[in-house]
């Protein structure tokens, strides 16, 4: 996988995934056109479409948040799909029965678990319970690590 | 200094703003408020500033100022600054920034650090955008880290390693004993990952590939893949009732590359590849997924045929899924597959036809050229039915490539001349705006050939534009054919269909108003004049209608028009005793291809003007006539002479060459055009040929015919391979290959070739020029001949080239034709 986008219905755009070395110019070049490619695209259309020279392949979820991945020409749409609903049930899980605002206001999150469940952009992890075990351990570890010497806790969020 | 703003608060508020103005008013204060935090080198907040930061970054905005940050919360010992270093990190910080560079010495530390997801957060930062230079630093460690007992950070040096190979490929040595025991997990992560790793380095590197070969991988990922599937439910893994579908795929994609080229690689997968073949439930996206990875590596390896149509067969099976989904890969997969398993992929040519009618824009393209793939001999007139309703009815943006498409089958396998024209015009007429500019001048080939069909053309070309002079390319070929044949339009000539009643007021009527219309591109008005001053010596009583037409165009703004008209002009004073000859019916056309980029067809009426400048003009009969007297090849006397491609940089000297070949004779002046007006192979016909060279030429092939060396003299040997069609049997093509067995390369390699008088010969452009020593690549050219009177084939051959530091040549006689090429 080349890169993942997840943008609303409006091209907003929610998380940003790239596995590929490009310049912030050009990834916004990118993120915006792909982005209204894919807005343009019609409710029968299939979820891949050829785009430059990589397959994009697309989900669209809860009617306003769209999942969107770059994969090469090796690669298999059909368990990109797959991989897509993984990770939003993944989200599901977490959040518990997700929404895009979760995702919005938790936007750190979603990376932490995507990073649990891809690495340099192939999956590394094949079982939920791993992917969800690790994030929570995680998370634990990173209340325990709020509390400085001085005995005083500092929330980031 | 108050405490920063929390996270989720910016968050609320920004997104209370109902303008953008708003939006930009409270970033600015926001990062105003951030940057003066990071100023006070305040360690508590920072974590929090930053997180803001990526926030604002998301929605647009810069965020440079926060990238040494990030450096400092990765350094710190908390673990929620880490977290929130290297997320930062991986955002703003690609391999292109200067500081990036900086963070090597931090990952290295947390690489070795005793929290597990800490050194989870330096892998994965790692293997997702380290730069070749902190590969290469931190190499080491991910290798050590591979051969680690913990499954949970063994997966993830086992990515990681993955990006180092892609940075630095000369690395991939060190991970190679690491990579001995990776399978023997049961962790599926480690599983996955290792799969991974091993397919990039069979990729990468065919040692690897040999060596993994060498050393059981097949058995062991077969044994693998069988547990998967019959093992029972497992919850931790199971997808719809699919045991772990991510691992399976991965399996059989590196089945694939272990398996293609090798035969014992390739047996050894067959029976768990019809297992999955044939056992995988495909109610569900996911089965479905399993089985297009199947059917990818079946038809890539060396499956024997069974597998090979139960492969198809499930593409065939795809087609008809409710899934648009599925139907889009299955078209994808039998495009990839028409080629080899072109019979295989027949079968399902209807249900690929009624994709035509898909709503999906990705299918129906795919539909298109896998239509155009399966058009062959036997079945052209019912495929070009459909594919021309589809010209009709689809998108404009398939229009132009379907319209090349169907010329160029029509032009393989027309049953028919008058099928033929009648298909072109079908095209002309509905999608004539799309039809791409080089199209028309082979159509006018086309067309000069079909001798018996031009009064039937031209009534109909005549019939299309009454009505609708709109479409560019429709008319430049109407133009042009009323202008040849518009003698046979009003003498009522036509065989074909019902005559129509035509004046010559009428023709020149519409040709005026293509010349005056708005919507005639220069070009077209170009033909249209010309059309009318060819007109002057097939029509009788309008002559002087069309001497006032080109003398006003003789004042006309568009310089070309303006030239055009001036000459003609000239032509109706000064030289009117030469008007007749100079603007005689064009002959039948030598179908000539050439390198370089496409001309602009030269029609008698453009070129002769030209000619009128330097010298009397000659009769408009061919010169060939003048080469057949100096010829004397083969001991007869008139010998067809052939135009050879050459490379570009000789195209002026053509003529003189291929006199040279026919007679060795000099020539006091260069013959005052090529044997026959240049015509350009459009690119798109000459794809379609290159394209050819790698495909099977014809769908139906005869038997195999012997090759033979043609020649083989002083290093140089040519080979000739001989493939004849069922459907056109008087056609032999001939692919020649060129090898040098010496140690000097061969450059500037020319081959011409002539062939007795009852054969026609086309010679199509050679692969390259240069031929590398030690036989260590070939040219490839392919030559088409023309028998039809099923005669002995003979071949005299010439052959240029530079080879260590002298220019060669040398002539042949090739006589050692089998049989089985001409009879």
């Amino acid at each position: 996988m080349q890169f993942m986008l997840l943008f609303s219905r409006q091209g907003k755009l929610r998380l940003q995934k790239w596995y590929v070395p490009l310049s912030d110019k050009e990834k916004k070049k990118i993120t915006r056109e792909l982005v209204q490619t894919v807005l343009a695209r019609k409710p029968k259309m299939c979820s891949f479409l050829e785009w430059r020279d990589l397959k994009i392949v697309y989900k669209r979820l809860y009617a306003s948040l769209y999942f969107c991945c770059a994969i090469e020409d090796q690669d298999n749409e059909l368990i990109t799909l797959e991989i897509i609903h993984r990770y939003v049930e993944l989200l599901d899980k977490y959040f518990g029965s997700v929404c895009e605002l979760d995702i919005i206001f938790n936007f750190e999150k979603a990376y932490f678990i995507l990073d649990e469940f891809l690495l340099g952009g192939e999956v590394q992890e094949t079982s939920k319970k791993n992917v969800l075990k690790a994030i929570e351990q995680a998370d634990l570890l990173q209340e325990v690590s709020k509390f400085s010497f001085s005995g005083q806790s500092i929330s980031m969020t | 200094m108050p405490a920063p703003i929390r996270l989720r608060e910016l968050i609320r508020t920004i997104r209370t703003a109902r303008t953008q103005a708003e939006e930009r008013e409270m970033i600015q204060k926001e990062c105003a408020a951030i940057r003066s935090s990071f100023r006070e080198e305040d360690n508590t907040y920072r974590c929090r500033n930053v997180a803001k930061l990526l926030y604002m970054h998301m929605l647009g905005y810069p965020a440079h100022f926060g990238q040494l940050e990030c450096l400092k919360l990765i350094a710190s010992q908390k673990f929620t600054d880490k977290r929130i270093g290297y997320l930062g990190a991986m955002l703003l910080l690609d391999e292109r920034q200067d500081v990036h560079l900086l963070m090597t010495n931090c990952i290295k530390n947390d690489l070795n650090h005793s929290t597990q997801y800490v050194q989870g957060l330096a892998l994965c930062t790692l293997g997702c955008m380290g730069s070749s230079e902190m590969c290469r630093d931190l190499a080491g460690e991910v290798e050590k880290l591979l051969k680690t007992s913990n499954s949970y950070l063994r997966k993830k040096a086992a990515l990681c390693a993955v990006h180092v190979i892609r940075k630095v490929p000369e690395l991939m040595e060190m991970f190679l004993p690491a990579t001995k025991n990776l399978l023997n997990e049961k962790n599926h992560g480690v599983l996955h990952t290792s799969v991974v790793l091993l397919t990039e380095m069979c990729e990468r590197s065919p040692d690897m590939l040999a060596h993994f070969r060498k050393v059981s991988l097949v058995p062991q990922l077969v044994r693998i893949l069988k547990n998967l599937i019959m093992s029972g439910y497992s919850p931790e893994h199971d997808v719809s009732g699919i045991s772990d579908p991510f691992l399976q795929v991965r399996i059989l994609r590196l089945l694939r590359i272990l398996g293609r080229n090798d035969d014992d690689s390739s047996e050894a997968m067959n029976d768990i590849l019809a297992q999955v073949a044939t056992n995988t439930e495909t109610s569900k996206n996911v089965g479905n997924a399993i089985l297009y990875e199947t059917v990818l590596t079946i038809m890539d390896i060396k499956s024997e045929s069974g597998l090979r149509v139960l492969a198809i067969n499930i593409l065939g099976r795809f087609l008809l899924n409710n899934d648009k989904n599925i139907r889009y890969v299955a078209l994808t997969s039998l495009l990839k597959t028409v080629q080899t398993d072109h019979n295989a992929v027949q079968r399902h040519r209807s249900t690929i036809v009624d994709c035509l009618k898909d709503l999906d824009v990705s299918i129906k393209r795919r539909a298109m050229e896998l239509s155009f793939a399966l058009v062959n001999g036997n079945n052209v007139r019912g495929m070009m039915k459909e594919l021309l309703y589809f010209l009709d009815s689809c998108e404009p943006e398939f229009k132009a490539d379907c319209a090349s498409g169907i010329f160029l089958a029509a032009e393989k396998y027309a049953p028919s001349k008058r099928w033929h024209i009648d298909t072109i015009m079908r095209v002309l007429t509905t999608a004539g705006s799309y039809v791409r500019d080089d199209a028309v001048p082979n159509l006018i080939q086309l067309i000069t050939n079909s001798v018996e069909m031009h009064a039937y053309t031209v009534q109909r070309l005549y019939k299309a534009i009454l009505g609708d002079y709109s479409q560019q390319p429709l008319v430049q070929v109407a133009s042009w054919c009323i202008g040849e044949y518009g003698d046979l339009l009003v003498s009522g000539q036509c065989e074909e269909e019902e005559p129509i009643q035509v004046t010559e007021d009428e023709v020149l009527d519409i040709l005026e108003s293509v010349l005056i219309s708005n919507m005639s591109a220069s070009v077209t008005r170009g033909y249209a004049l010309t059309a009318i001053m060819k007109l002057s010596t097939r029509f009788t009583c309008t002559v002087n209608r069309i001497k006032k037409v080109v003398s006003i165009y003789g004042s006309s703004i568009d310089v070309e028009l303006q030239q055009r008209a001036v000459e003609y002009n000239a032509l109706f004073k000064k030289y009117d005793h030469m008007r007749p000859a100079l603007l005689e019916r064009m002959p039948v056309m030598e179908k000539v291809t050439t390198n370089g980029p496409t001309e602009i067809v030269q029609t008698n009426g453009e070129t002769e003007p030209a000619v009128l400048e330097t010298k009397p003009p000659p009769s408009g009969l061919q010169p060939a006539n003048q080469a057949n007297d100096l010829l004397d090849l083969l001991g007869e006397t008139d010998v067809t002479p052939v135009i050879p491609t050459a490379p570009t940089s000789k195209p002026a000297s053509a003529g003189g060459e291929l006199l040279d070949l026919l007679g060795d004779l000099n020539l006091t002046g260069s013959p005052v055009s090529a044997p026959a007006p240049q015509i350009a192979q459009p690119p798109f016909l000459l794809d379609g040929l290159a394209a050819m060279d790698s495909q099977p030429l014809f769908n139906d092939i005869a038997a195999g015919i012997p090759s033979i060396t043609a020649y083989n003299k002083n290093g140089l040997k040519i080979d000739f391979t001989f493939e004849r069609s069922n459907t056109n049997p008087s056609v032999t093509v001939i692919t020649i290959q060129a090898s040098n067995s010496t140690e000097l390369d061969m450059t500037d390699f020319v081959f011409q070739a002539a062939v007795p008088k009852t054969f026609q010969l086309q010679l199509l452009s050679p692969s390259s020029s240069v031929i590398p020593a030690f036989n260590s690549g070939t040219i490839t050219q392919v030559i088409k001949v023309l028998n039809p009177q099923k005669q002995q084939l003979r071949m005299r051959i010439k052959l240029t080239y530079n080879h260590k530091g002298s220019a060669m040549q040398d002539l042949a006689e090739v006589n050692n034709f089998p049989p089985q090429s001409w009879q």
